[in-house]
C-alpha cells in the first residue's frame, strides 16, 4: 500500500475515536428548532417567513443573502415562532429563526426512498444543472468551514480545474462521524463524487482517507473498481499516514497529488484541486438525485465522561442540550463544550446553540484537560518551527503579535497561518501561541485590506 | 450541573513540559557522569555536586531576592543542567571557591542579567568555564590524570590529547602524535595515563546520551551531525597536507568536542531555531574550532566556537527562514 502525507511539520494527537464502531442512531426531534441565519462563510441569509408561518421539513425560511451565501431549509414541521436572536458557536447573540415542531411533515418533492440513484439514469444532468441544484439546495462545505459548494464547482476564469479530492482524512481527533458516513453510504457517496467531477467538468477523483480508518480504506477501494471500471472517470482512494493537521485542504493537495497551494489568495484550484468534505459529497448525492435541502447531518457526540457517546443522524437545528442528554448528559463538574473536535473546535458558552451545517461534532472536554496550564517562558527549543504544517514560525509570530510589530508579522507570512494549533499543542512551555498569532492574522489581514481599499 | 470553560483552540495539548526536556537532557548525561566518577573518583564527586548546588543556589537567590519573579524558575531543571554541564568542563581537582566563582558567571552574569530562562544570548556554563580559563590560566589548564580515585586537590596532572596535538603543530614533527591514545581508546576512554576535563574522557558515554536525546526528541540531529562532520572534514583534508595534524578520528574523539557538540551547541536557548540556521551554526562551529586548536593561543577550541557563534545565532535568526509552504520563486 502507498500511504502518502504531507510535506511540513505536522503532529500526532492523542486519537481518542471512541465512536468508532457506534452506528448511526437517528437523533430525536427537538421541541424547538433554531436556525442561525449565518451558518456559512459569506453574508447572513435573509428570512423568507413570518412568525406564525407554516413551514414543512425541506421548506426554504431564508435565502441566499449574496452570491457567497446560502439559503437555510426547515428541518421540522410546524409554525415559526419568532425571528429573534439567540447565541451561537461564536458566543454573541446572533439573528435566528425559531420554528416549534408539530408532527414530521416533508415538502412532497423530497425523494424519502432509499433507492440509489445513478448518473447514467438521469441524462438530464448536465454540468450546469448539476451546479445549479447544489446551490439551490443551500449545499456547503460539511468539514466545518462552510463555504458554499457550488463556488468551489466553477473557478475563477485564472484557474483550471483537473481533479475533484475527496476530503475523508477526519484527522481531528475524537469525531468519527465522516467514517461512520463512508461505512453506511458509500455507494451514495460515491454517486456525489461522480456529481462534483462531472459539475466541475474533470474526469479524475481521489478520496483521501487515513490509515486508522482501514474499514472504509476497504470498502471504498473495493466500491470504486465496481463502480469507475469502465466508466470515463478514474478515481483512487488514497490511504494517508496518520499526521494532523491532514485534513486541511492544503495539507490534503499536498499529500494526494504532491502540489502545493501558493500563499493566500491562492486556493487549491489555483493548483487545479477542488476539494470536498466527504460529506458534502453526501449532501451533494442527497440534493441532486433526491431533491432533499440541506437540513440534516451526521455529527458525533463525545467526550471521555460522557455515558454513551454516539454517532447521531441530526435535523440541523437541534439543541446541543437534546443530543447530550440522548449520550447520558452532561458529566458533572467543569467541562467544555465544543462545536467540532479539540483541534479546532469552538468552546460554547450555552448547550442551547443548535447543529449547523458545519457542526461534525459535539465534544465534551472533562476535568484537567478542560483547563490550560499555566505559560511558563519560552525556552526557545523551536519545536513550534519543526510542527508547522505551512513552514511558518510560531514563536516569532506570537511576539511580533504581542509587541504589534505588524509590518514584520506581514514580512513573516503570518496570514499563511492556518490556524490549526499545532505549534500551541507542540508547546513544551504551555505558551498560548496561536491566541496571540490569531490576533496579529486578524490585524494584518485588517490592514492589507484597507491598504488595498486606498489604491 | 458545573460552570462551561471557554477558551480558544487548540482544547488538546502534547505531553511535552519544560520539565521533561531539561531533566532528559540531564538523563542523557549520566553516563557521561558515572564515567567521570569512575575515572576521576572523589574529585569529580565534589566538582560536580558543587558546581550544581552553587548554580541552583544561585538561580534561586537571584530569582527571588534581585529580579523578584513571580515564578521561580530553580524546580524547572535548568540550573542543575547548567552546573552539570560547568562541572563537565572542569578539570576534577578545581578548589571549590573557584567552582563558586564559576557558577556565579554561569548562572548570575550570563542567564539571570539578561532577564533568565529564555533570554540568555549566550551558554550559561560556557560562560563560566570561559571567564574561570581567563581568570585562573593555571589551575584550567592543568588536567589530573585518570584513576586516582581517592585524590582531589592534589591529583597528579598530565598531558591531555589536544596538548599532544598542539605540540606536533608547534613543533612540526609527526612523531609526537605517537604518543596519542588510539581512537578506539579514546572513544570507550580506555586511556589509563588519559587526562582531561570530567565530561570529555569517554566518547561513547557521550554518544549513548546523544542516542537518548534524539529518541526521546529532546533535540534535532542538525547541529551535533553538522559540528562533528564539518571538524572531520576539514581536520581530514589538513592531515592528508600534513601529517603533523592528527588524523581525523583523533580530533573528532578527543577533548571537548563530542561534549560540545552534543550537549553545548545544541542548548536550545543559544542556538537557532530553524533546520537550516542550524546547519549553518553548526558548520561554523565546526569550522571555528578547527581553527583555533591549531592556530589559536589555547589547545582547546570548542567553547569558544560555540560562543562566538552563539552571538551570531540571532542573526542566523532573522535571515535564514524554514521553506514556507507553497513558496515558489518570486517571478520576475
Amino acid at each position: 500500500m502507498n500511504i502518502r502525507t504531507f510535506s511540513i511539520g505536522g503532529i500526532h494527537p492523542e486519537e481518542n475515536k471512541l465512536t468508532h464502531e457506534a452506528v448511526t442512531q437517528v437523533a430525536a426531534l427537538p421541541k424547538q428548532a433554531i436556525f442561525p441565519l449565518s451558518q456559512h462563510i459569506g453574508a447572513p441569509a435573509k428570512p423568507v417567513v413570518q412568525k406564525g408561518d407554516k413551514v414543512k421539513v425541506g421548506t426554504m425560511i431564508a435565502e441566499a443573502g449574496g452570491f457567497v451565501s446560502a439559503p437555510i431549509f426547515s428541518s421540522v414541521s410546524g409554525t415559526v415562532f419568532k425571528i429573534d436572536t439567540a447565541i451561537d458557536a461564536t458566543g454573541y447573540r446572533k439573528p435566528v429563526i425559531i420554528i416549534n415542531v408539530e408532527g414530521d411533515e416533508w415538502e412532497e418533492t423530497i425523494d424519502r426512498s432509499d433507492k440509489l440513484e445513478t448518473v447514467e439514469a438521469h441524462p438530464e444532468l448536465t454540468p450546469e444543472e448539476i451546479v445549479t441544484r447544489i446551490k439551490n439546495a443551500g449545499v456547503v462545505g460539511m468539514g466545518g468551514a462552510c463555504f458554499p459548494t457550488f463556488i468551489k464547482l466553477t473557478p475563477p476564469p485564472t484557474a483550471k480545474a483537473e481533479c475533484v479530492i475527496i476530503n475523508a482524512v477526519e484527522c481531528e481527533p475524537y469525531i468519527t462521524a465522516d467514517f461512520r458516513l463512508m461505512m453506511e453510504h458509500a455507494d451514495e457517496i460515491l454517486v456525489g463524487l461522480e456529481l462534483l467531477m462531472k459539475g466541475a467538468k474533470v474526469t479524475t477523483g481521489y478520496i483521501g482517507i487515513e490509515t486508522n480508518k482501514m474499514p472504509a480504506i476497504e470498502l471504498l477501494t473495493q466500491k470504486c473498481a465496481e463502480k469507475f471500471a469502465g466508466s470515463p472517470y478514474t478515481v483512487e482512494v488514497v490511504p494517508l499516514k496518520q499526521r494532523y493537521p491532514q485534513g486541511g485542504e492544503k495539507q490534503l493537495v499536498d499529500a494526494v497529488i504532491h502540489r502545493q497551494v501558493p500563499a493566500p489568495p491562492a486556493i487549491p484550484v489555483n493548483v487545479g484541486a477542488i476539494v470536498q468534505n466527504v460529506g458534502t459529497a453526501f449532501a451533494v448525492y442527497e440534493a441532486v438525485m433526491k431533491h432533499k435541502p440541506l437540513f440534516e447531518r451526521y455529527t458525533t457526540v463525545t467526550g471521555k465522561r460522557l455515558k454513551n457517546p454516539g454517532n447521531f443522524l441530526v435535523r440541523m437545528g437541534t439543541p446541543m442540550q437534546d443530543l447530550i442528554e440522548a449520550c447520558g448528559g452532561m458529566p458533572e463538574g467543569d467541562n467544555k463544550l465544543l462545536a467540532g473536535g479539540p483541534m479546532m473546535g469552538k468552546a460554547l458558552t450555552s448547550t442551547e446553540v443548535p447543529i449547523c451545517k458545519g457542526t461534525n461534532s459535539v465534544t465534551i472536554i472533562s476535568d484537567d484537560e478542560a483547563r490550560r496550564k499555566e505559560p511558563q517562558p519560552c525556552i526557545r527549543c523551536a519545536k513550534c518551527v519543526g510542527a508547522c504544517p505551512m513552514g511558518l514560525e510560531p514563536y516569532l509570530l506570537a511576539k511580533l503579535s504581542e509587541v504589534k510589530n505588524w509590518e514584520r508579522a506581514e514580512h513573516e507570512d503570518i496570514v499563511s497561518c492556518i490556524e490549526c494549533g499545532s505549534c500551541q499543542f507542540t508547546c513544551p512551555a504551555h505558551r498560548p501561541l496561536l491566541d496571540n498569532i490569531r490576533q496579529g492574522k486578524a490585524t494584518v489581514m485588517g490592514i492589507i485590506r484597507s491598504r488595498a481599499a486606498k489604491k | 450541573m458545573g460552570k462551561l470553560i471557554v477558551s480558544l483552540s487548540p482544547h488538546a495539548h502534547g505531553t511535552d513540559t519544560v520539565e521533561r526536556n531539561m531533566y532528559g537532557v540531564i538523563i542523557a548525561l549520566m553516563p557521561a557522569l558515572l564515567v567521570s566518577f569512575y575515572f576521576f573518583g572523589l574529585g569529580s564527586v565534589i566538582v560536580t555536586a558543587t558546581s550544581v548546588a552553587a548554580c541552583v543556589f544561585f538561580e534561586w537567590a537571584i530569582s527571588k531576592y534581585i529580579l523578584k519573579q513571580a515564578r521561580n524558575t530553580v524546580l524547572d531543571g535548568s540550573a542543575v543542567l547548567t552546573g552539570l554541564l560547568l562541572a563537565f568542563n572542569l578539570p576534577s581537582n578545581l578548589p571549590i571557591w573557584i567552582i563558586i566563582i564559576g557558577a556565579l558567571f554561569a548562572i548570575g552574569v550570563a542567564k539571570m542579567t539578561f532577564g533568565g530562562l529564555g533570554n540568555n544570548l549566550f551558554n550559561p556554563a560556557l560562560v563560566g568555564r570561559a571567564a574561570l580559563l581567563v581568570a585562573f590560566p593555571a589551575q584550567m589548564t592543568t588536567w589530573p590524570k585518570v584513576g586516582q580515585l581517592g585524590s582531589y586537590l592534589d591529583a597528579e596532572t598530565g598531558a591531555t590529547p589536544l596538548s599532544i596535538m598542539k605540540e606536533a603543530i608547534k613543533s612540526g614533527d609527526a612523531s609526537v602524535l605517537d604518543q596519542l591514545p588510539s581512537s578506539l581508546d579514546l572513544f570507550l576512554g580506555n586511556h589509563p595515563d588519559g587526562a582531561g576535563a570530567m565530561g570529555e574522557i569517554c566518547a561513547i558515554a557521550l554518544l549513548i546520551g546523544l542516542a537518548y536525546m534524539l529518541w526521546k526528541k529532546i533535540i534535532t540531529w542538525h547541529i551535533p551531525v553538522s559540528i562533528i562532520a564539518t571538524v572531520f572534514i576539514f581536520a581530514g583534508l589538513l592531515h592528508l597536507a600534513n601529517p603533523a595534524y592528527a588524523d581525523p578520528f583523533s580530533v573528532i574523539l578527543s577533548g571537548g568536542l563530542m561534549l560540545g557538540a552534543i550537549f553545548m551547541a545544541t542548548d536550545y536557548v543559544t542556538s537557532p531555531m530553524t533546520a537550516k540556521g542550524q546547519l549553518i551554526y553548526g558548520v561554523a562551529i565546526g569550522f571555528l574550532t578547527v581553527v583555533i586548536r591549531n592556530w589559536g593561543a589555547y589547545p582547546e577550541g570548542m567553547s569558544f566556537a560555540i560562543l562566538i557563534m552563539n552571538a551570531f545565532t540571532p542573526l542566523i535568526n532573522n535571515y535564514v527562514k524554514p521553506k514556507r509552504f507553497g513558496e515558489v520563486p518570486a517571478k520576475s
